[in-house]
């Protein structure tokens, strides 16, 4: 499988602690790879300086082929996010904030886009409602259809449906698993929700004290293991990650 | 360099003012209070001059210039400002946007919303006070164009504290053309002031317009040489302000402190 995006021996410490230990891994086109941990495993870490607004202390991050060190730019360009904690501004609409992010993305016939994005993601009512307004469901749909705007090669998503209910999150994880399907896009995914991940996943890896512990299958890694389920096996890593090989 | 990631910053800026009347007002709002006050000072003035001195181009004029340079400065500040005060580092950062083209953007905007309020000021003080700009001659270009540049420099400069500071550190700001007044003698010549602090003077590019200033209304000519050393000085800045602004972002790409902003400090 061609790769989208490598991360090779990256490790992030800052002065006397060690937040990502030296972790490779890649993501392949048309693959969820979910990059599952802890709190503090090092998971939005690893996702933000493969974004770029964090530096790594060593190794190095190649998005097809394109070094992000020093070609940021143009490696950033196929590349999106969305995440909870970063909310685009409450204080512009919806058609707004994606034109003016459809803008920096270089997206081409930016308002045809905006318009099929605003369809597939069922804000057109919301179009001139300024997104501070936005209940947390239409706020992900918003974000996520930011981070589509640019038909990214790589996507970033961070916990995305953390704050959504059920109904809600399988919605869009439906519109997630519909764009790697149509689209030759790579997603790094991130939950806390491992029957979501069993759901969406291609495969998993799992960090622990920014190490990864684990790699593989999600819906036999836990058999493999010895584990009942995923959520088991994640619980393990969480409690007892020296039995699981870290160290 | 690509001027549609420029153009996102400035388009960002106008949407905001469009929709919001707080944005609007204060274009022009503090420069007006400021032409009808000062004007009103200076009418004072010259009624109180027993020579038939008039105080309007020397006074009125000044004001006018300064609250241009304050009016760019702020124009970047507060373009950058909506980024802070909407928690959008991580948003914006996190796209392909360069440093230079995101300053150019701010920089962009700074044009476009100074310009309302220097028509405003330019509207009130020859239409209510009878300013004219024309005993000032052509000079009066170069004069606009020092003051913004110096303006831009001062506008990146106190972005990047803010950047490096966090969000509470925009208390600063504000006060920053209040402290560089004095020195750059926009209401007194030079020489009124004591040594120490016209070492200080030559080192501010407004220094060299408002004594150019009082030198045209003087009858006198203003030296080219001057105004070119003042813009000289005034582009110094503007590379120092950028260089300043870039390493305060590197230091923040290096911290993390661009994902956790509002934290204000990632130590």
């Amino acid at each position: 499988m061609e790769k989208v995006l490598s991360v090779v021996q990256l490790s992030k410490h800052y002065r006397d602690i060690i937040a990502v230990d030296g972790i490779s891994f890649h993501v392949g086109h048309n693959e969820i790879v979910g990059l599952l941990g802890p709190n503090g495993a090092g998971k939005t870490t690893t996702i933000n300086m493969i974004l770029g607004v964090l530096q790594p202390t060593s190794g190095s991050i190649i998005i097809e082929g394109v070094n992000i060190q020093p070609h940021r730019s143009r490696a950033l360009k196929n590349t999106n996010f969305q995440a909870v904690y970063a909310p685009l501004p409450g204080n512009l609409t919806v058609f707004e904030n994606l034109h003016v992010f459809g803008l920096l993305y270089g997206v081409r016939n930016l308002r045809e886009r905006i318009g099929a994005l605003l369809k597939q993601f069922e804000l057109e009512p919301f179009r001139n409602v300024k997104c501070g307004v936005l209940s947390s469901g239409e706020q992900t749909r918003l974000s996520l259809a930011k981070a589509m705007l640019n038909r990214p090669h790589l996507l970033l998503l961070d916990e995305p449906t953390a704050s959504l209910d059920p109904a809600a999150a399988r919605e869009i994880r439906a519109k997630i698993l519909e764009f790697v399907a149509q689209d030759t896009g790579g997603v790094l995914w991130t939950s806390h929700n491992m029957y979501e991940v069993e759901e969406v996943c291609d495969r998993v890896l799992f960090l622990s004290h920014g190490r990864i512990l684990l790699a593989g299958n999600p819906k036999t890694l836990a058999h493999e293991h010895g584990k009942k389920s995923l959520e088991e096996l994640f619980i393990s890593v969480a409690r007892e990650p020296l039995a699981l090989g870290a160290g | 360099m690509h001027f549609n990631r420029t153009a996102a910053i400035v388009l960002r800026q106008y949407y905001l003012i469009r929709g919001s009347l707080s944005r609007v007002l204060p274009l022009f709002v503090w420069v007006a209070v400021d032409m009808v006050l000062w004007g009103f000072i200076t009418r004072y003035l010259n009624t109180m001059a027993p020579s038939g001195f008039d105080f309007i181009p020397m006074l009125l004029g000044a004001v006018l210039l300064w609250d241009f340079l304050v009016r760019v400065m702020q124009g970047v500040t507060i373009a950058f400002f909506e980024d802070v005060w909407s928690r959008n580092f991580l948003n914006i950062f996190a796209t392909p946007l360069s440093i230079a083209e995101y300053l150019i953007g701010l920089v962009l905007s700074s044009i476009a919303t100074s310009l309302v309020g220097l028509i405003v000021m330019l509207v009130l003080a020859t239409t209510l006070f009878g300013l004219s700009f024309f005993s000032y001659g052509i000079v009066l270009v170069p004069f606009l164009l020092v003051l913004f540049l110096f303006g831009i420099a001062l506008g990146i400069f106190s972005s990047a504290v803010v950047l490096r500071l966090g969000p509470a550190s925009e208390w600063f700001i504000w006060p920053i053309p209040a402290l560089i007044s004095p020195f750059a003698g926009v209401f007194y010549p030079l020489a009124t002031l004591p040594g120490w602090m016209i070492y200080i003077s030559y080192l501010l590019p407004p220094s060299y317009v408002f004594e150019g200033l009082r030198t045209i209304i003087s009858g006198g000519i203003v030296s080219v040489s001057t105004l070119l050393w003042g813009g000289c000085l005034a582009v110094f800045y503007i590379l120092l302000a950028c260089w300043f602004f870039a390493r305060m972002h590197a230091h923040a790409v290096h911290t993390g402190l661009i994902a956790r902003y509002s934290a204000e400090t990632v130590s």
